[in-house]
């Protein structure tokens, strides 16, 4: 399979991509090119031009921040599999190894599947749980977005085409915290049928923040806002759990397709987000 | 453009269009063929080759990023580049006994042959370019490991089993006659 004909840049300095950005007509930022490139080959994607910032200096690498993480646009999915700062950030370090397959994780991005904004990736999801922000640069200065305004629509972010995402921030979870990714998937690379980020932070026994959002079944990954607000406050058991199972599974906006109906899907997302609070907690008493 | 790349040792130039696909470069333009196209979808891995030494899907990859990098494909293993005419000229693991007489076979080859690793051989020279990483990586993995390492690389014959005792024996490990 060929892409259609388009024009290659190569810019050395992120400066020289804005100024391609917004200068050429219908230009897409090629990263690590294992979404983007399939689209292209079957034509969903045919932009003019590509840019490609793989030899930017300055986009790639996972620095701790306050507390938390600042994660380059250019991070692959297994440097954050093999990253000693992730391995501090439970969730995180539960999806890294559940993305894609590992050849496929040599390449991709993490800001590139973010931007990509498949609701069938799963960095939107572990990221809306963190409460992480994406930082977006273009020629005309910088700006923050939550990753919930980032994420607005099937593959449509909030990105102007002048724009390019350079890292995404992931805060310092509070208290003693506890987190992971569940993944349902048919065989290893595929999309998930389900995923469910979940993430506890508890003091003196009670839950904090609670974080929790999922893969694969709306529009864009779903954040479970009113399952997070009814743990805030609550005691860490089975009845809680349960309570945010189901409000997380009602949510939910699966579509019935070839790796299960939407009950099904619906049924899981209600399973996941139980047994992840569970584990979450657990490794919030551990941690 | 005008892209350079050195491949399996040497540096090759060529003019290609931005939209050519890294495994075409190889096959079509180096005529490399050792290196396959399977499901053209990022899912089989039949076209894995090592980009500096780092296992890629290059059908998921334009040939002019990789301009002035490297790689290795299943035609690197066999040791000092010393080719047997055949492989160079396109056929792969199936005729991997013909290299004996000319060059001397990449120990992970070695190991796919005595062990069994193969049956058809289509996924084969991804396989072994795979499995080399990881033994750069990991000199002794367990079993779990290899199995991890070769998730992303489908294999329609074997059901895996003399997969990973190939890449085993490669690593040195001891291997039951029968498992």
């Amino acid at each position: 399979m060929l892409p259609s004909r388009f024009d290659y840049h190569r810019p050395e300095t992120l400066d020289e991509a804005l100024r391609l950005l917004a200068e050429l007509e219908d230009a897409k930022i090629l990263a690590g090119g294992q979404s983007l490139i399939p689209v292209m080959k079957l034509r969903f994607a045919a932009p003019a031009h590509l840019i490609d910032i793989n030899r930017i200096p300055g986009l790639d690498g996972i620095e701790p921040s306050g507390g938390g993480l600042r994660i380059g646009a250019l991070v692959r999915h297994n440097e954050m599999v093999s990253s000693d700062a992730v391995a501090g950030f439970p969730m995180l370090a539960a999806a890294a190894p559940q993305i894609a397959d590992p050849i496929v994780r040599n390449l991709g991005s993490v800001g590139g599947s973010l931007a990509h904004a498949d609701p069938a990736g799963d960095w939107g999801a572990v990221m809306l749980a963190a409460g992480a922000a994406v930082t977006l640069r273009s020629a005309r200065g910088e700006r923050e977005l939550p990753i919930g305004e980032f994420l607005v629509d099937v593959f449509t972010t909030a990105l102007e085409p002048d724009e390019i995402l350079t890292h995404v921030t992931v805060p310092a979870a509070g208290g003693s915290s506890g987190g992971t990714y569940l993944k349902l998937e048919r065989k290893i690379g595929d999309f998930a049928t389900v995923g469910a980020a979940v993430q506890l932070e508890m003091s003196n026994g009670t839950i904090g923040r609670a974080g929790i959002a999922l893969t694969g079944v709306g529009n864009t990954n779903v954040h479970a806002t009113e399952a997070e607000a009814s743990l805030a406050g609550a005691e860490p058991n089975e009845d809680a759990f349960a309570e945010a199972g189901r409000l997380a599974a009602a949510a939910s906006n699966p579509v019935s397709d070839v790796r299960g109906s939407a009950d099904y899907k619906r049924h899981v997302v209600d399973v996941f987000v139980r047994r992840g609070l569970a584990r979450a907690a657990e490794g919030a008493r551990a941690a | 453009m005008q892209i350079t790349v050195t491949v399996n040792g040497a540096e090759r130039s060529a003019d290609v269009e931005p939209r050519l696909l890294l495994v075409h470069f190889i096959r079509e333009v180096l005529e490399l063929t050792g290196t396959h196209v399977g499901c053209d979808t990022t899912s089989c891995g039949a076209c894995t080759v090592l980009l500096d030494g780092v296992p890629v899907k290059s059908c998921t990859m334009f040939g002019v990023q990789a301009d002035g990098r490297s790689i290795t494909s299943v035609e690197g293993l066999a040791q000092n580049g010393n080719l047997h005419p055949v492989q160079a000229d396109g056929r792969s693991l199936t005729t991997v006994e013909g290299l004996k007489q000319d060059g001397q076979l990449d120990r992970m080859q070695e190991a796919f042959k005595e062990m069994h690793g193969l049956q058809c051989g289509f996924c084969t020279p991804a396989m072994m370019l795979v499995a080399k990483a990881l033994l750069d990586r990991n000199p002794a993995p367990s079993n779990e490991d290899v199995r991890w390492a070769i998730s992303g690389n489908i294999c329609r014959c074997t059901g895996y089993m003399n997969i990973v005792k190939a890449i085993q024996a490669a690593a040195g490990a001891s291997v039951p006659a029968q498992a």
